[in-house]
C-alpha cells in the first residue's frame, strides 16, 4: 500500500531523511518511532506529497507521489502535528469543507459528515465553533478531517501529543479501531504507544532507518542483556580467564588496547543486567588496576534509551 | 471549477467571520459617502453660482464634474484599503499551518489561488456596490450619461483585480499578516506614483516606468474611454501577480 524506496529529504546542507527504504501492506498499522527531529515529521510530509523528496521514490496505492500527486491525495487522510483548524468555523462546517475539498461528493458529504462525527465522537461539539474546542477535541476534529473521504491511507503525526491520559487511550482505541479499513502509518516518540498499537514499527534516528520489525521482536532484540567494555591493567590471558568464569556472562571479546592493557567487550547472558560491580570487584580483588569500565550502547538501545526516558519524562511533566 | 468555487465561498465566509470584511465594508462606505456628498455639494454650489451671473448658462455636466474626479478618487482609496483585503489570504493559513491541508487535498495550487483571489474580488464588489447606492442618487436628481459610467466601473474592476492579484502574491511570501500588509500597501502606493516619472523624464527609460503606473491607465476609464492598451496592461498585470503567486506556492513546497 506504501511503499518508499532510498527515500531522501535535504534542506539545504541538512539531510532530514536519508535514503529510507519500507514497505507497508494493506491494513497494517505502522509506528514510526524515533526521538524529536529524527525525520518522522518530514517523511511523512513527503509521503502526503507536501513536500517533493529530493531522491528516491515513494508510493501510496500504487501512485507515485512526484508524478500523480492528484491520485496520491485522494488516497491519503493526513493529520499533522497540530491539526489544521479554522478556528472561526464550526465542526461541522469544517468537516463538510474539508470532504469538498477531498472530493467527497455532494449527495454523500451529509452522511459523511455525520459518520465522521459519530466515529470521533464529535456529536456534543457539532454546532460549536472550533476556536472554542479543547485540545483534545481539537484533535478529533483533526482526525475526522483525515477520515472524511474514507482513504485507504491514514496518516497521523504524533496524534496523541498534548492530550491527557484518558484521551490518549480513547485515541489509541480509535487508531485500533481504524486499523482494517485502512492501513495506518503514526508517528510517535513514545515507546509504549508503537507496542500497544501498532503491528510493525520503524525505527527512524537522525534521518537513518535503524530497524523495522514487529514490536515484540523489537523488544526481545533490545531488552535484557548489556554489552561492557573493560580496560584493565594486569596479564590479559588471566584476567580473560577470571572474567569468562563470573556468573552472567555470554561472550568475551578481545580488544586491541591502545595502551597496551588488556581490554575486552563482555556481552552478559539475557537477564542478566547488571554485570558492572561483579566484573570490578572481580578485577580489584584480584590485584590488578581498573582502568576503564563502561556500558557500550548499541546504536538501537541508545534509541531506545533516548525514547524510553523522554516518555518517562513526559509522564512525570503529565502527572505534575 | 467547483474545487476554485469551493475555496472562494469558504475565504468569503471567513472574511465575514471576522471583523475584516466589517471594517473595511464600513470605512469604505464612509470615506465613499464623504467624497460623493462632497462633490455633489460642490457642484450643485457651483451650479446655483453659475446660474445667478449668467443667467441662462449651459447646465453643467454631471459627468464631467461629479463621475470622473469620483471615479479617480475610489481608484486612489481602494489602493489604502486593499492591503487590508489581501493580507490575510495566504499569511494567515500559513501561521494557522491550514495550509496544510490545502497542500495535502487533492486540490491543483492554481484552484487554491483563483479561489482566494475570487473570494476577494467578491469582497472588493461588494465595495462597488456600496459606491454604486450613491451613484443612484444621480440617476434619481439628475441625468448622468450612464455609458462613461459603465466603463468607469469597468475600469474599477480591472483596477482591483490587478491590487489583488499583487496583493495575493505578497501574502503568499510570508506568515505574518502586518509584513503582508507593509508589503502590499509600500507596492501599491510605489505604483499609483510611478507615473511622476514621467512630468520630468522623457527618455524611453522614464517612459517605460511611467507606463507601469497602475492608476495612469486607469485615466482613460474615468473618462469613459476604453483603450486596448489599458485593458492589455491590467490583464497581464493580473496574470503576473497570479504566476508569481503559483510560483511562491511551488517555492513554499520546496522551502517549507
Amino acid at each position: 500500500m506504501i511503499k518508499a524506496e532510498g527515500l531522501t529529504k535535504r534542506y539545504g546542507p541538512h539531510t532530514a531523511v536519508d535514503n529510507i527504504s519500507f514497505e507497508v501492506a494493506k491494513g497494517q498499522i505502522v509506528g514510526f518511532l524515533g526521538p524529536n527531529g529524527a525525520g518522522k515529521t518530514t517523511t511523512m510530509r513527503v509521503l502526503t506529497c507536501f513536500l517533493p523528496p529530493t531522491g528516491g521514490k515513494a508510493s501510496v496505492a500504487g501512485y507515485d507521489v512526484v508524478e500523480q500527486p492528484l491520485e496520491v491525495k485522494r488516497h491519503i487522510g493526513y493529520l499533522p502535528e497540530t491539526p489544521p483548524l479554522y478556528p472561526e468555523m464550526e465542526v461541522h462546517e469544517y468537516l463538510d469543507f474539508a470532504g469538498r475539498i477531498k472530493g467527497v461528493s455532494k449527495g454523500d458529504i451529509a452522511k459523511r459528515v455525520t459518520e465522521v462525527i459519530e466515529r470521533c465522537a464529535l456529536g456534543e461539539v457539532r454546532y460549536k465553533l472550533i476556536s472554542k474546542l479543547s485540545r483534545g477535541y481539537r484533535q478529533r476534529v483533526g482526525l475526522a478531517q483525515a477520515l472524511i473521504h474514507n482513504p485507504d491511507v491514514l496518516i497521523l503525526d504524533e496524534p496523541t501529543a498534548g492530550l491527557d491520559p484518558k484521551q490518549i487511550i480513547e485515541t489509541r482505541k480509535l487508531i485500533r479501531d481504524l486499523s482494517g479499513n485502512h492501513t495506518i502509518i503514526l508517528s510517535t516518540h513514545i515507546l509504549p504507544e508503537v507496542s500497544t498499537t501498532c503491528q510493525l514499527v520503524i525505527i527512524i534516528n537522525k534521518g537513518k532507518l535503524e530497524a523495522i520489525d514487529t514490536p515484540d521482536n523489537l523488544t526481545a532484540r533490545l531488552q535484557g542483556h548489556e554489552t561492557v567494555f573493560i580496560e584493565v591493567d594486569g596479564p590479559a590471558d588471566q584476567v580473560l580467564g577470571k572474567i569468562e568464569l563470573l556468573p552472567g556472562v555470554a561472550r568475551v571479546a578481545r580488544k586491541d588496547g591502545h595502551s597496551g592493557r588488556a581490554s575486552f567487550e563482555i556481552e552478559t547472558v539475557k537477564d542478566h543486567i547488571n554485570i558492572r560491580s561483579e566484573l570490578a570487584r572481580c578485577v580489584v580483588e584480584s590485584g590488578w588496576g581498573l582502568h576503564e569500565l563502561r556500558p557500550v550502547g548499541l546504536s538501537l538501545e541508545e534509541i531506545f534509551l533516548k525514547l524510553t526516558t523522554s516518555d518517562k519524562a513526559e509522564a512525570a511533566g503529565g502527572t505534575s | 471549477m467547483t474545487n476554485i468555487w469551493i475555496l472562494a465561498k469558504k475565504e468569503v465566509k471567513s472574511y465575514f467571520a471576522s471583523p475584516i470584511a466589517y471594517i473595511v465594508l464600513a470605512m469604505w462606505a464612509i470615506i465613499f459617502g464623504y467624497f460623493f456628498y462632497s462633490a455633489t455639494a460642490i457642484f450643485v454650489d457651483y451650479s446655483m453660482r453659475a446660474m445667478m451671473q449668467r443667467g441662462q448658462a449651459p447646465p453643467m455636466n454631471i459627468n464631467d464634474f461629479i463621475v470622473r474626479p469620483l471615479l479617480m478618487n475610489i481608484s486612489v482609496i481602494v489602493l489604502f484599503l486593499m492591503p487590508m483585503i489581501t493580507m490575510r489570504l495566504f499569511a494567515e493559513e500559513k501561521r494557522m499551518g491550514t495550509i496544510e491541508l490545502l497542500l495535502t487535498s487533492p486540490l491543483r495550487d492554481i484552484e487554491i489561488i483563483l479561489g482566494k483571489w475570487l473570494a476577494a474580488m467578491i469582497l472588493y464588489l461588494c465595495l462597488l456596490g456600496i459606491t454604486a447606492l450613491n451613484i443612484v442618487f444621480l440617476f434619481i436628481h439628475g441625468k448622468p450619461d450612464w455609458r462613461p459610467l459603465l466603463v468607469g466601473y469597468l475600469g474599477l474592476i480591472l483596477l482591483g483585480a490587478t491590487f489583488l492579484g499583487i496583493g495575493a502574491f505578497i501574502s503568499s511570501l510570508t506568515k505574518n499578516q502586518i509584513v503582508a500588509a507593509a508589503l502590499t500597501f509600500g507596492v501599491f502606493l510605489m505604483l499609483w506614483v510611478l507615473d511622476w516619472v514621467s512630468s520630468y523624464s522623457t527618455t524611453d527609460t522614464g517612459k517605460v516606468i511611467a507606463y507601469l503606473s497602475i492608476t495612469q491607465h486607469f485615466e482613460p476609464f474615468a473618462k469613459g474611454v476604453i483603450e486596448l492598451k489599458d485593458v492589455m496592461y491590467y490583464i497581464s498585470a493580473i496574470f503576473l501577480g497570479l504566476f508569481l503567486t503559483m510560483r511562491s506556492m511551488e517555492s513554499l513546497r520546496w522551502r517549507a
